[in-house]
C-alpha cells in the first residue's frame, strides 16, 4: 500500500505539470482581455501600456515559465518565511499578482478559504448527514410512501439548479417572511452569543441550498448501493443464522454499502475548495467560488490560473485517496 | 412611471426642506450599508480604471474640483477653480494656476500641500507604471510649485478647456510620503498603500477585503468637523444588480446599491415594498447603433472593414442610413429596457444641455414608417419575394452586433421587428462583453474590427467637454491593421469638412462659440449617419428612504457628496 502511494504520488507530477501547461495554453487563447472591463473613455494607447504593465508584452514561454518559478518556487518560500522566520534571500521575490487586485494571489485564497470551508463544506457534511439514513430506509423499505417521497424529493433536488432554489429561498425568506439576511457578512466575528446567532442565520439560507443538492446526490448513491447489497447471499444468510434485523441492516448491509458512498464522497471533497460558484454569487457569500468567477470575468488570468491549478492538484490528491480508502474498507482489494 | 416620477419628485421636494435644517455632529448617524453588484478590486483608481474602483476611492481621496449634479465645477481642495476672468488661466492658455486650500490635512495628521499634486502627477506618467488615467494628463509640460498652496501647471500647447488634470474623481489627489517608493514599475507591489491609500476626504479605509467588502471609519482630520454625519461606512460587492436593488427596495439591508439596471418592470414591483427610492441623472453615455460605412464582406479576408475594403455596398446609400433611423421607435426601446434611466436621443452629444442639440429632433425623435418606406422606395430598393429590399443584387440584410446584456438582447429583437417593417433584414449576434470591449487584435469579435454590419454598445466622455470625444470621428482614428485595430472612429466615417470644424473646435476658447461648434458637429454625425443615437442614458441608483443628502451625479463619482449624507431621524 505504502509503495503504491509512493508510486502514485510520483506520477502525480508530471500529470499536474502538463496540466498546468493546458490551463496556462487555454487561458492565453481565450479571447479576453483585463482591460476589456474599463470605461471606454480610457483610450486604446493607455490600455496598450496597462497590458505592457502586466506583462502581456511578453511571449508566452516566457510568461508560462516565469509563473512555474512564482507559483512553486517564490510562494512556498514566501509561507516558509512566514511560518518560521526565516530569511531566504532578501526577501524580494516576485509572487504571482491578481491583475485586478495587483495584490498577491495567495493571499486572496487564504481569505477567502474560511468562508467557502464554512458554508460549502458544512453544506456537505449536512448533505451526507442527511442522505445516508434517507438512503439507507429508502432502500430497505423499496416502494413504500417513504420511499417515493424520498426518491421524489432527491430526483426534484437533483435536476432544480441552486440558481432557482437559491433566489426562490431569498424571495420568501429574506422578502417575505424577512427571517434571513439575503447578503452575507464576512466582516461578521463571532464574539459572543449574538453575533453567533447573526453567524447561524446568515448561513442558513446557501447551506440550505446547497445540502439540499448534495443530499439528493448522496442519497440516490445509497439508496443504489444498498439495494444491491439486501438481495445479496450473505444476507440471507445472517438472516437464516438469527441475527437480528437492526443488525443485519445497521451492520452487515451498511457496512458494506458504504464502500462505494464512501469514494463518491472522497472524490466530491474538491469540488468543497471550489466553492458552489452560483450560491456563492446569490447570497454574496465571496469565498473561492465567487473569486474564480468574477476573475475569469475580469479576465484575471493569474489568478483564474492559480485557483484552477489547486483544485487539480486537489482533484488529483483526492483520487488517490479515494483509491487508498477503497483498499483498506475492502479487504478483497488490494494493490501491492 | 407615473408613480415612479412622483415618487421622485416627492424626494426631490423632501431634500430640498431637509437640506434647510441644520446637520448632526461627526458621526452619529451610525454605519452606511453600500452595495456594489461589481466588487471593488482596489482602492487606488489609477491602477484599475474601472468606475467601481473610481468611485469607491471617491469617499478617500479628492482632486483639486469636482463636477457637481448640474455639470459646473466645484472646488473641492482648491480655493476657487481658475478662469480667464480671475486669472487663474493664463491668457495664451498655455497654463492653469490652482491655489489650494490652506488648512487641509491628510487622514494621518500631515498638510496638504503642493508637493503632493505635483508628486501625483509624476506618478501617474511615470513610465512602465501603467496607470490608468494617464489620458487626463495629456498636454501637460510641468507642473510646478510657486508656493507650499499654489500649483502651477502648463500645457504643451493652448488648451482651451484645461479642466482635465486633477479635476473629478478620475484624477484624484494622492499622498506623496505614502506612494513615494511606489512610482513606475514598483506600483503593483505597494499592496499596503493602494488597498488602503491616505486620502483628504470624508472617508478612511478600516479594511479592505479585496472584491468583497470594504470597511471605512469618518477621517478624524477631515476639514469639516461637521462632516460626516456617518460614523462609519461598508461597502460589499458582489452579487447582480436584480439582487442588489432588491437588497435596498425590498428587504431594506442596504441604504445605496449603485447601478441598478434593472428591466423596469421588476423595479416597480420591488418598489411596492415602500423601502427604496430610485434615484437616476444623466450624464453623457448614449446608447447607440454605429453602421459601418466599409465593407464588412467575409470574402475580402484582412481587408475586410478597412478603407481597403471600400465602401459598403448597400449603408453608402444615404437613403438606406437614414430610413433604418426613421424606422426606430426610441420611446418603446426605452420603456422595454431602461424605464426612468433613458430618455430617446438623436444626439451623440446629449449632455451638458449648452452642448445639447436640438436640431435633428423634429425628423428623427419620431418612429415614421411611411417616410422611412418612402425613401427607400425612391431610392430604388424593391422588395423581394422575401419582403427583404434589393437593388442591383445587394440585399438590405444585416449582421447587427452588440455585446452579451438582456437589454441589449431584447432592444435587438425589438429594432428587427422595427426593421421588418421597411424591408430590412437582421441577424442578430451578441459576444461577452470581456471580449466585444476587449480590443484583443486577434479577436474576429471586437468592436473596433467589426467585422458585422451595424453594432450597437453604449459610449460617453469623461467631464463636460465634447472636444475630445468629438475629435474620435476624425478620418485619422478609423481602427485598422496599421494601428493594432486601435482607432476609435469606429464607423469608419470620413469626411473632411468635418475634420476641418474640429481643428477650429480645438483653438476656440470662447465656451459659447465652443457649444455652437460642438452642436454642428454632433448634428453632422447624426444627419449624415455615421451612427443611429438610440438613447440617452441615465444612471439609476437606489437609496433607502431613510438616506438623506444624496445628489445623484452623473458628471462625477455618485459618492461625490459623501460627505454630506446623513440619515433622517
Amino acid at each position: 500500500m505504502f509503495t503504491f502511494t509512493l508510486r502514485r504520488l510520483f506520477f502525480a507530477i508530471p500529470t499536474l505539470l502538463v496540466i498546468s501547461f493546458v490551463i496556462f495554453a487555454l487561458l492565453d487563447l481565450a479571447p479576453n482581455d483585463p482591460t476589456g472591463d474599463l470605461p471606454l473613455t480610457i483610450p486604446p494607447e493607455v490600455r496598450e501600456q496597462i497590458r505592457a504593465s502586466l506583462g502581456l508584452d511578453q511571449p508566452f514561454f516566457f510568461r508560462y515559465l516565469a509563473w512555474l518559478r512564482q507559483f512553486f518556487i517564490n510562494e512556498p518560500l514566501n509561507i516558509i518565511e512566514s511560518l518560521t522566520g526565516w530569511q531566504f534571500g532578501d526577501g524580494e521575490r516576485m509572487r504571482v499578482l491578481s491583475w485586478a487586485t495587483r495584490s498577491p494571489v495567495v493571499d486572496l485564497i487564504v481569505q477567502r478559504l474560511p468562508q467557502t470551508l464554512w458554508v460549502v463544506g458544512l453544506a456537505y457534511l449536512f448533505g451526507i448527514l442527511i442522505a445516508i439514513p434517507i438512503g439507507v430506509i429508502s432502500a430497505y423499505k423499496q416502494y413504500s410512501i417513504f420511499d417515493q417521497i424520498g426518491t421524489f424529493i432527491s430526483m426534484v433536488g437533483y435536476s432544480v439548479p441552486t440558481f432557482f432554489t437559491g433566489v426562490l429561498l431569498v424571495v420568501i425568506f429574506s422578502s417575505h417572511l424577512q427571517w434571513f439576511p439575503s447578503v452575507y457578512d464576512t466582516n461578521l466575528r463571532v464574539t459572543d452569543f449574538s453575533s453567533f446567532i447573526a453567524q447561524v442565520k446568515q448561513m442558513v439560507l446557501p447551506v440550505a441550498v446547497l445540502s439540499l443538492y448534495n443530499a439528493s446526490q448522496i442519497a440516490r448513491f445509497v439508496r443504489a448501493s444498498m439495494l444491491d447489497n439486501l438481495h445479496q447471499d450473505y444476507v440471507r444468510t445472517a438472516r437464516a443464522k438469527g441475527v437480528k434485523e437492526k443488525a443485519v441492516l445497521l451492520v452487515h448491509v451498511l457496512r458494506n454499502s458504504l464502500i462505494p458512498v464512501v469514494t463518491v464522497i472522497a472524490l466530491g471533497v474538491p469540488t468543497i475548495f471550489s466553492g458552489a460558484i452560483i450560491t456563492e454569487q446569490i447570497f454574496r457569500v465571496n469565498g473561492l467560488g465567487q473569486l474564480l468567477i468574477t476573475a475569469v470575468q475580469g479576465a484575471d488570468i493569474p489568478l483564474v490560473q492559480t485557483l484552477t491549478f489547486i483544485f487539480a492538484v486537489l482533484i488529483v490528491l483526492f483520487n488517490l485517496i479515494a483509491d487508498v480508502l477503497y483498499g483498506i474498507l475492502d479487504p478483497r482489494i488490494r494493490y501491492d | 412611471m407615473h408613480r415612479l416620477k412622483l415618487l421622485l419628485a416627492g424626494t426631490v421636494a423632501a431634500m430640498a426642506l431637509s437640506s434647510a435644517t441644520a446637520h448632526a455632529e461627526r458621526g452619529t448617524d451610525g454605519d452606511l450599508k453600500i452595495l456594489f453588484w461589481q466588487a471593488v478590486s482596489t482602492m487606488n483608481p489609477f491602477l484599475s480604471g474601472g468606475t467601481k474602483e473610481v468611485f469607491a476611492s471617491s469617499m478617500v481621496i479628492e482632486p483639486l474640483a469636482r463636477t457637481d449634479e448640474n455639470g459646473k465645477l466645484v472646488a473641492y481642495l482648491a480655493t476657487e477653480i481658475p478662469t480667464l476672468e480671475n486669472g487663474g488661466l493664463a491668457k495664451d492658455l498655455l497654463s492653469l494656476t490652482w491655489k489650494l486650500k490652506p488648512d487641509v490635512k491628510w487622514s494621518d495628521g500631515s498638510p496638504f500641500t503642493a508637493e503632493d499634486v505635483i508628486f501625483t502627477w509624476k506618478y501617474c506618467t511615470a513610465p512602465d507604471g501603467g496607470c490608468a488615467q494617464k489620458a487626463q494628463y495629456e498636454g501637460v509640460k510641468d507642473v510646478e510649485a510657486i508656493d507650499p498652496h499654489t500649483v502651477k501647471v502648463t500645457f504643451t500647447e493652448p488648451k482651451p478647456y484645461p479642466y482635465s488634470a486633477f479635476v473629478g474623481s478620475q484624477s484624484p489627489i494622492i499622498q506623496a510620503k505614502q506612494f513615494a517608493d511606489c512610482v513606475g514599475a514598483k506600483a503593483p507591489g505597494c499592496t499596503a498603500a493602494n488597498f488602503g491609500p491616505i486620502g483628504t476626504g470624508a472617508f478612511v479605509v478600516a479594511d479592505f477585503k479585496p472584491n468583497d467588502v470594504i470597511t471605512f471609519k469618518a477621517n478624524p482630520n477631515y476639514r469639516d468637523p461637521a462632516k460626516p454625519a456617518f460614523a462609519s461606512v461598508t461597502l460589499k460587492g458582489g452579487g447582480d444588480a436584480a439582487s442588489a436593488a432588491r437588497a435596498v427596495l425590498e428587504t431594506g439591508e442596504y441604504d445605496y446599491a449603485w447601478n441598478t439596471m434593472v428591466e423596469p418592470e421588476v423595479l416597480q414591483t420591488m418598489l411596492a415594498a415602500g423601502k427604496g427610492r430610485l434615484e437616476s441623472a444623466f450624464g453623457t453615455n448614449v446608447e447607440r447603433i454605429n453602421l459601418n460605412w466599409t465593407n464588412p464582406d467575409p470574402a475580402l479576408g484582412d481587408k475586410r472593414s478597412t478603407t481597403e475594403a471600400g465602401p459598403h455596398p448597400a449603408l453608402k446609400d444615404p437613403a438606406v442610413r437614414r430610413a433604418l433611423s426613421l424606422a426606430i421607435d426610441r420611446d418603446i426601446i426605452v420603456e422595454a429596457g431602461y424605464g426612468a434611466a433613458g430618455k430617446a436621443t438623436c444626439n451623440i452629444v446629449p449632455a451638458p444641455e449648452a452642448v445639447a442639440s436640438t436640431k435633428n429632433d423634429s425628423w428623427c425623435l419620431k418612429q415614421d414608417l411611411e417616410a422611412a418606406n418612402k425613401l427607400l422606395d425612391d431610392a430604388g430598393w424593391v422588395k423581394g419575394s422575401d419582403g427583404i429590399r434589393a437593388k442591383e443584387g445587394v440585399k438590405l440584410n444585416f449582421l447587427y452586433s452588440t455585446s452579451t446584456n438582456s437589454v441589449r438582447q431584447a432592444t435587438q429583437e425589438l429594432v428587427k421587428s422595427m426593421w421588418a417593417e421597411i424591408g430590412v433584414g437582421a441577424e442578430l449576434r451578441n459576444a461577452s462583453a470581456s471580449v466585444f470591449f476587449g480590443g484583443d487584435p486577434a479577436s474576429p469579435d471586437t468592436f473596433q474590427k467589426f467585422y458585422a454590419d451595424v453594432e450597437m454598445y453604449t459610449n460617453n466622455f469623461d467631464g463636460t467637454d465634447p472636444e475630445k470625444y468629438l475629435a474620435e470621428w476624425l478620418c485619422n482614428q478609423m481602427p485598422g491593421p496599421s494601428n493594432g485595430w486601435q482607432g476609435q472612429n469606429i464607423p469608419r466615417y470620413c469626411n473632411p469638412e468635418y475634420d476641418k470644424m474640429v481643428g477650429v473646435l480645438s483653438k476656440t476658447a470662447d465656451p459659447e462659440k465652443r457649444a455652437e461648434l460642438a452642436k454642428q458637429l454632433n448634428d453632422m454625425l447624426t444627419e449624415e449617419g455615421a451612427h443611429i443615437p438610440l438613447v440617452h442614458r441615465g444612471d439609476l441608483s437606489a437609496f433607502a428612504v431613510s438616506l438623506e443628502g444624496v445628489r445623484m451625479n452623473s458628471w462625477d463619482s455618485q459618492l461625490w457628496n459623501v460627505a454630506d449624507w446623513y440619515r433622517k431621524k
